[in-house]
């Protein structure tokens, strides 16, 4: 592509999605990324009760990724083509696991957040 | 649809974006006042492309943009429809919706260019006064060159024609659909004229091929390409590539093979080759038509005299796309004279080019912009997967992603580019953003 500048990867996001679904996106990520900053500020460490149960949501997080954009683009794991694939396909993963866990974490932060630093369980 | 990656990219950049205006790609300049009047004949993927840049370059110029067609088609997406993967409301959008405000609209078919008066004409009769003209109405398809064949039959006795339009294209999937469910033997063809994407006949071959393969049916069908010259494509690279991706499917390749007439009551077609006439038996026949530039083009004088003489396309410099007799003349996408770059791709890459030497003779100034050839096909190979092939005037290879996205591989992630950035980025092309 001729310019793959910052303001055209905006402005095909928005194509990609409509102008108001996107920028809702990026602001709800905006608003878990910033949840899980202010439970971790909050409890000042990482509380690995809840951690564990959020690493247990990684492989959920991650096999729901790949399943989501293999049904938006009628493809299947046969259709891997080459090593760009399988990094593309892992760094897919990479995110659903990652993402489906900080939303386990901060959720259960923010709902049981009190109790826990009461018990003393930090 | 974007992957989860590229978005998680994007919104951790969010923050920065909303810093850093964005607005439009690329730098913003000063707008140049001017009382210039422009004029753009068709609102397709080059003439809404333009309309939307040269607002934000001038200021006070007069643009009329005339287009008969209220409805803008996406025709990228018409290989998916004829596939059956995207519905025909997939590639259909409002021609006027893409259009910046400040522009004149006129929804009427040009008739004919007087370029020593600077006049342009219309059918209903207007008479519309220039002093730069672009000329970009793209490209006829000229379906009554082949004998027996009309457009009707689309969609019944195994007769496709995915080009003619959505609504053909979904009427190709039709007859494709049973090919792929009865078999028997399935004839793909191309024009020996220039064409427009000239990788759309190989990716129905490819896709048809695979449809009828997951179906369980590849024993029962058999597919024959007819190739108009001895190369399945022009840049032989390429071409290479795609005979032995054939040879892997076990498609024969019949060459120099130009499709003349139809007998769709017996299901016969009949080719020109170098040998005399060939007559071919079918059960699914894809058609594709020859092309060449609309009549108006070639009734006013505007096209080459010595070369593409039976297709009239406008004589342009190859790189800064400007009349080589008229120089406040322009033309843009399918409808140049140019060797290459009949895509929407190369749309992308002219538009700012004639955007720039335009600019730059309203300000007095000679352009500098060149055009290089750029032309673009994702080649799709299969459902779910592609090649992204890139190539110039030179027949070289010009890959957007060197080193990480291989041009002649079969990939899941070029098939992901085609399924759902390709149209994005057209659209976001279509507002001058991209
Ligand atoms: C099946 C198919 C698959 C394709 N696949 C790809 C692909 O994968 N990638 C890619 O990059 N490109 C692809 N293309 C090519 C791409 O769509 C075209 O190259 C592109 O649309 C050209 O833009 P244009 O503005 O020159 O013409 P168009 O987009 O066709 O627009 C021309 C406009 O001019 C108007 N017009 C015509 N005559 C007149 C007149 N007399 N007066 C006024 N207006 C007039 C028409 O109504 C139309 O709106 C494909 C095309 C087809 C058909």
């Amino acid at each position: 592509m001729e310019e793959m500048t910052f303001g055209t990867m905006i402005a095909v996001a928005e194509e990609m999605f409509g102008r108001g679904l996107f920028w809702a996106m990026v602001a709800v990520s905006a608003i878990v990324t910033l949840a899980y900053i202010y439970v971790l500020i909050r409890d000042r460490s990482v509380n690995w009760r809840k951690f564990l149960l959020a690493q247990l949501s990684m492989p959920v997080g991650a096999v729901a990724a790949v399943v989501f954009v293999q049904a938006v683009t009628d493809s299947s794991l046969r259709d891997i083509g080459g090593p760009i694939d399988v990094i593309l396909l892992l760094g897919i993963a990479l995110v659903g696991a990652i993402g489906l866990a900080i939303v386990v974490y901060t959720a259960q932060s923010l709902i049981r957040g009190k109790s826990s630093v009461k018990d003393g369980v930090r | 649809m974007m992957d989860r990656r590229q978005f998680m990219t994007l919104a951790s950049l969010a923050g920065a974006g909303a810093l850093a205006n964005p607005q439009v790609a690329g730098a913003r300049v000063t707008p140049i006042a001017t009382q210039a009047r422009i004029v753009i004949v068709g609102a397709g993927a080059a003439g809404t492309a333009l309309a939307n840049r040269l607002v934000q370059r001038l200021d006070g110029a007069k643009i009329t943009i005339i287009d008969p067609r209220r409805e803008h088609l996406y025709q990228p997406g018409l290989s998916l429809v004829a596939a059956g993967l995207k519905p025909a409301g997939y590639v259909v959008s409002s021609t006027a919706d893409w259009l910046p405000s400040g522009v004149t609209l006129i929804p009427d078919a040009v008739a004919a260019v007087d370029p020593e008066t600077r006049k342009v004409s219309t059918t209903g009769g207007q008479s519309v006064d220039y002093d730069f003209l672009v000329l970009a109405p793209g490209l006829v398809l000229d379906h009554d060159a082949i004998e027996g064949f009309s457009l009707d039959m689309v969609g019944t006795n195994g007769i496709g024609a995915l080009y003619a339009g959505p609504n053909y294209a979904a009427r190709t999937w039709t007859a494709a659909a049973a090919f792929t469910e009865t078999g028997g033997k399935g004839v793909f063809t191309r024009p020996a004229t220039e064409m427009k994407c000239a990788g759309a006949p190989l990716k129905h071959t490819f896709l048809i091929d695979d449809i009828a393969r997951r179906a369980g049916n590849s024993g029962k069908t058999e597919i024959v390409y007819a190739a108009h010259n001895d190369a399945l494509f022009s840049v032989p690279i390429v071409s290479e590539k795609v005979r032995m991706l054939f040879a892997d499917r076990g498609f024969a390749t019949a060459y120099s093979h130009v499709l003349k007439s139809v007998d769709a009551e017996k299901k016969i077609a009949t080719f020109t080759t170098p040998n005399g006439e060939q007559e071919m038996d079918y059960d699914y026949l894809h058609v594709i038509p020859p092309q060449r530039a609309p009549e108006f083009i070639r009734q006013s004088g505007l096209s080459w005299a010595d070369r593409w003489t039976d297709q009239g396309w406008v004589e342009v410099d190859m790189h800064s796309l400007r009349h080589r007799r008229y120089p406040d003349i322009f033309a843009l996408g399918d409808v140049a004279g140019v060797p290459k770059g009949k895509t929407a791709a190369s749309v992308k890459f002219q538009v700012p080019v004639v955007e720039d030497h335009l600019v730059a003779l309203i300000d007095g100034r000679e352009g500098s912009a060149s055009y290089a050839g750029y032309t673009s096909c994702p080649m799709i190979t299969a459902i779910g997967r592609a090649m992204l092939v890139e190539f110039d005037y030179d027949n070289n290879l010009v890959p957007s992603f060197p080193g990480v996205i291989a041009p002649l591989e079969e990939l899941w992630i070029t098939w992901l580019m085609k399924s759902v950035a390709l149209k994005a980025t057209y659209n976001a092309m279509l507002r001058g953003r991209a």
